[in-house]
């Protein structure tokens, strides 16, 4: 039962087929099976029980949603009231969440039966999951290779039938990249579109929490719980919340597709880009028509991301500072101590990196050559999305230049695993929403497509990957030893 | 003195705003709660928090920028000003950098009798920090967070004052207009409203400012005037000694009334402002201002005016009752419900009142005598029942009981006698009895005439009309 979408699972719940409780223990069991992924760094097995025996008795008045007693998983930078949150971070180990974010809220009174906490990079820092300070995660179809990161507990989770699905975070790719990486289906929304509140802030204008499941539908089932507006987030937009599985099954017929020519170039492992041409051959014989588009900044968009992230991180990771919550340096001598101690010891090299690099490129005298040219660009690579949307309904491209690399491959490269994230940085720059979408598989691992959509076009989003995969079989694929 | 010298200061006011809730929180903002009990998730700067702009903040600083005729901008900015100390929990403030809400405007003080206009460089938003409590904690510092994020207006003045009086001035009138305003308690003691001063010296004639000092902190009138005079002191004997000022950051210490050096422009933090990518631009529309213009009091300047041309009030008068809101409006009621002038209504609430209230350290909202009774009181003076003397004495026991000036009246017998029969039979006595005086005047000793009326006003306890006496004896000693 484990190998069934939410979907199904529903249905299951509600034809008796099998109870929640059922349903979470089957999880719980399997997650002490595959321990050895380290996908969750908390299972909090107590409470899953309790939300699944609330779950079936609200099953049984009738009065239940979707996703009323299905076992998922937190990514664990979304807080917990009562539970450990500790953003994959030495520095957060002993922070019990005294609140839960918007988006813990919204799942809990869906009837949601969380699981636990997911493994992710330290504080969503990375590619691979290997910054996590609970150790990486394993790739399930291949355990040398790494998940992908940020979000490479959600994706392996997920991926091996730990959860029915889960929830990530993307602020350069962190949904997409993973979901690609262990074959699922990851969405990142616009930005504003799901609440930010009480999701650990790594780069506040770029950051977006997002569903990875098996498939389109379990995404939309998922967005339509997660999104709206939140009057505790600012930056959270106040727009309708459409139904997203109305129009799933919509046709593909007269699909404009835009391929942005500098995503195929250089850099591209040619097995990869062999099997997202055999993608799109798939929409051209749904009714799409595919044309080359053109966005000429995209070249800027990791150096512009680069300044731009890791500038609003050296500020978001100030309040770390051992005075009144996380990790606190043994015997501090004065103040400075306690500081240069917590901060030295209580963060992971690459937290470090970035907020080193953030602090620089916002110091007197380079604001104004980094900080501010970044943001020039930025509005460039927006202008670029607009205009290519404009002229076509979505583009598509890869998620990633290769497949699962091999754990401890590129972790002492910064430069070399900043560039796997080449093809997902510039949408987060721009706002837009995008999906990582199962296409096949290139030496056995799987690749994923990316499709990349206008401002609040995640219901259309959804309904091209659901018809993708209703002649597609990719996403139904199950990594050995996890059937 | 020190002639050859000028000097030039430029002051930055923060006035806390009078919202219920914090800036960025819906924590309250009451002062002298139990430590950490007003600081919510969002106070605590906990991880995943996000700040919601209050919008009664945003409304108080558009009065503010109404007020002293600046610019409201359209579009302003809120951005991190970033540094480490264990009061502020975020590691950064939110403040206003680049874009201020409010832009430039001005503000005319009166120093000895003239008018001088003082420019206003800006006013921003921005939220307090806590506090640090260095007793009672054994050799630790404890933190209180009651106070993180309460609105603060800080208002930059230009550098246009040229001496502590000066300062002492401004510092008073933005004081008056900010309770004036109704958008700060304006209590010094609890540190609603306190300044930094910028100052510095130059020979006079000089274009150029000299090198500035920023004293720190000051929460009171007395203090800014002491710590100036102090600094301009110690400036120019720097200098005149053939040292430099150096551009830093000093403390004044009211105790051994001094300041000393905080920090060097070399030790200044590098505050790496940017724009608070968790907060959305200010957008003050043209709605919103003229929705506020319309809420917005009558202004100090306009209301002096207004006093000294439709109630005939000299400067001093005028410029006193207009010092505060409700000043103002117990003076125009009491004119409203008593049958006196004007004049004598001012000279009673500046005088006797204003005094009466000072001895006992009360505010005008806080008075013993309501407006109600005062106007009973001067009523009694305007139609000739009691003696401007007799008043004092009935407002006198007024302050110690809810009486009403009739009441006391009746009760004290206190009534003029303007019965002329009454008033004649004592005069004929005191004329009988003092038969030398009479002659005395009679030869020309007019000061003799003061002996007269005060015996007769002794002989009748004070309750005669004055007027009649006087008009009286004069006929009777012709």
């Amino acid at each position: 039962m484990y190998n069934k979408t939410i979907a199904e699972l529903a249905r299951g719940l509600r034809s008796g087929e099998f109870s929640s409780v059922d349903l979470t223990l089957a999880f719980l069991d399997r997650i002490k099976q595959h321990h050895s992924l380290n996908a969750y760094i908390t299972v909090t097995e107590e409470q899953a029980l309790q939300s699944a025996k609330a779950a079936d008795l609200r099953l049984a008045t009738g009065n239940a949603e979707l996703l009323t007693g299905i076992p998922m998983a937190q990514k664990d930078i979304f807080c917990t009231e009562g539970i450990k949150t500790s953003c994959g971070s030495k520095m957060l180990d002993n922070f019990i969440a005294p609140y839960n974010a918007t988006v813990v809220d919204k799942f809990n009174s869906a009837g949601a039966v969380m699981l636990g906490k997911l493994n992710m990079d330290e504080f969503a820092m990375g590619s691979s999951n290997e910054t996590s300070y609970y150790g990486a995660v394993k790739n399930p179809w291949d355990t040398h290779t790494v998940p992908g990161g940020s979000s490479g507990g959600s994706a392996a989770a997920v991926a091996a039938r730990l959860a029915a699905c889960a929830t990530g975070t993307d602020t350069g790719g962190s949904i997409r990249q993973p979901a690609a990486l262990c074959g699922i289906t990851g969405l990142k929304p616009t930005y504003g579109r799901v609440s930010r509140y009480g999701m650990i802030a790594y780069a506040s204008s770029l950051d977006q929490g997002g569903p990875m499941t098996r498939n389109a539908e379990d995404a939309a089932i998922m967005l339509q719980t997660m999104a709206g507006f939140d009057d505790k987030d600012s930056t959270s937009v106040d727009l309708p919340v459409p139904d997203y599985r109305a129009g799933l099954s919509n046709s593909l017929e007269g699909l404009k597709i835009g391929l942005p020519k500098e995503f195929f170039g250089e850099g591209l492992n040619s097995d990869v880009a062999a099997t997202l041409e055999a993608a799109i051959n798939e929409y051209r014989k749904l009714g799409a028509t595919v044309t080359e588009v053109s966005m000429p900044s995209l070249k800027l968009a990791i150096p512009a991301y680069y300044v731009i992230a890791p500038a609003e991180c050296s500020a978001n990771l100030s309040r770390f500072d051992g005075v009144r919550f996380g990790y606190r340096c043994e015997n501090p001598a004065d103040l400075a101590d306690l500081y240069t101690r917590s901060r030295g010891e209580g963060f992971g090299k690459e937290v470090k990196r970035r907020i080193l690099m953030g602090t620089y490129a916002l110091s007197a005298g380079y604001y104004d050559a980094y900080y501010i040219k970044a943001q020039k660009i930025r509005r460039l690579i927006s202008e670029d999305f607009k205009r290519a949307l404009s002229e076509v309904d979505v583009m598509m491209g890869p998620v990633t230049p290769s497949t699962a690399f091999g754990i401890g491959e590129k972790i002492d490269n910064p430069i070399e695993m900043y560039l796997s994230d080449i093809y997902t940085i510039a949408i987060n720059l721009a706002g837009v929403p995008a999906m990582s979408v199962p296409a096949g598989f290139a030496q056995g691992l799987p690749v994923g497509l990316q499709i990349i959509g206008n401002y609040f076009a995640e219901d259309r989003l959804l309904n091209i990957a659901h018809q993708y995969q209703q002649v597609t079989d990719w996403h139904t694929q199950t990594p050995k030893g996890f059937e | 003195m020190r002639s050859q010298w000028e000097t030039v200061i430029g002051l930055e006011i923060h006035a806390q705003l009078a919202t219920k809730s914090k800036i960025f929180s819906g924590a309250s903002t009451a002062y002298g709660a139990e430590p950490n009990t007003q600081a919510c998730a969002v106070d605590l700067g906990l991880p995943g928090v996000l700040p919601v702009l209050n919008k009664e903040a945003v409304r108080m600083a558009v009065i503010f920028g109404m007020a002293v005729e600046a610019h409201i901008a359209p579009y302003s900015v809120f951005a991190r000003k970033n540094y480490f100390y264990p009061d502020l929990p975020k590691g950064y403030q939110i403040s206003q950098m680049e874009l201020p809400i409010v832009g430039i405007g001005h503000l005319d003080i009166d120093v000895d009798g003239v008018s001088k206009r003082i420019g206003i460089t800006r006013a921003h938003l921005e939220e307090d920090a806590g506090k640090s409590l260095h007793e009672n904690f054994h050799g630790l510092t404890g933190i209180d967070l009651n106070r993180a994020g309460t609105p603060l207006l800080e208002i930059v003045s230009e550098p246009e004052m040229s001496s502590a009086k000066e300062a002492v001035a401004y510092m008073r009138k933005m004081h008056e207009l900010v309770r004036y305003l109704g958008i700060c308690d304006g209590n010094m003691q609890e540190g609603s409203f306190r300044c930094d001063a910028n100052v510095s010296v130059r020979p006079k004639g000089q274009q150029e400012f000299g090198t500035r000092a920023e004293i720190k902190n000051i929460n009171s009138f007395k203090f800014v005037e002491k710590a100036i005079n102090h600094e301009v002191e110690r400036q120019i004997e720097l200098i005149e000694s053939g040292g430099k000022v150096v551009q830093e950051t000093r403390l004044y210490d009211s105790d051994k009334d001094e300041t000393r050096s905080m920090r060097s422009k070399e030790e200044a933090n590098d505050y790496r402002y940017f724009p608070d990518p968790d907060l959305l631009p200010v957008l003050v529309d043209e709605d919103f201002k003229a929705q506020i213009k319309a809420q917005l009091p009558e202004l100090p300047q306009a209301k002096k005016q207004r006093f000294k041309d439709s109630y005939a009030l000299d400067e001093e008068n005028a410029t006193i009752l207009t010092s505060s809101r409700q000043l103002g409006d117990y003076f125009e009621t009491v004119v409203k419900e008593s049958a006196c002038s004007a004049k004598i209504c001012a000279n009673w609430v500046t005088g006797d009142l204003l005094a009466a209230l000072n001895k006992a350290n009360l505010e005008i909202t806080d008075s013993p005598v309501s407006h109600e009774r005062l106007a009973g009181l001067l009523t009694r003076i305007s139609d000739d029942t009691i003696s401007g003397k007799i008043a004092k004495q009935v407002f006198e026991e007024m302050w110690q009981s809810t009486a009403t000036a009739d009441q006391i009246i009746e009760a004290k017998g206190l009534k003029q006698i303007t019965d002329t029969g009454a008033i004649e039979a004592i005069i004929d006595k005191i004329i009988a009895d003092n038969l030398d005086q009479v002659e005395q005047y009679r030869s020309g000793k007019d000061k003799v005439f003061g002996f007269f009326v005060g015996q007769v006003m002794k002989e009748m306890q004070g309750k005669a009309n004055p007027g009649e006496v006087n008009k009286m004896l004069k006929e009777k000693l012709k």
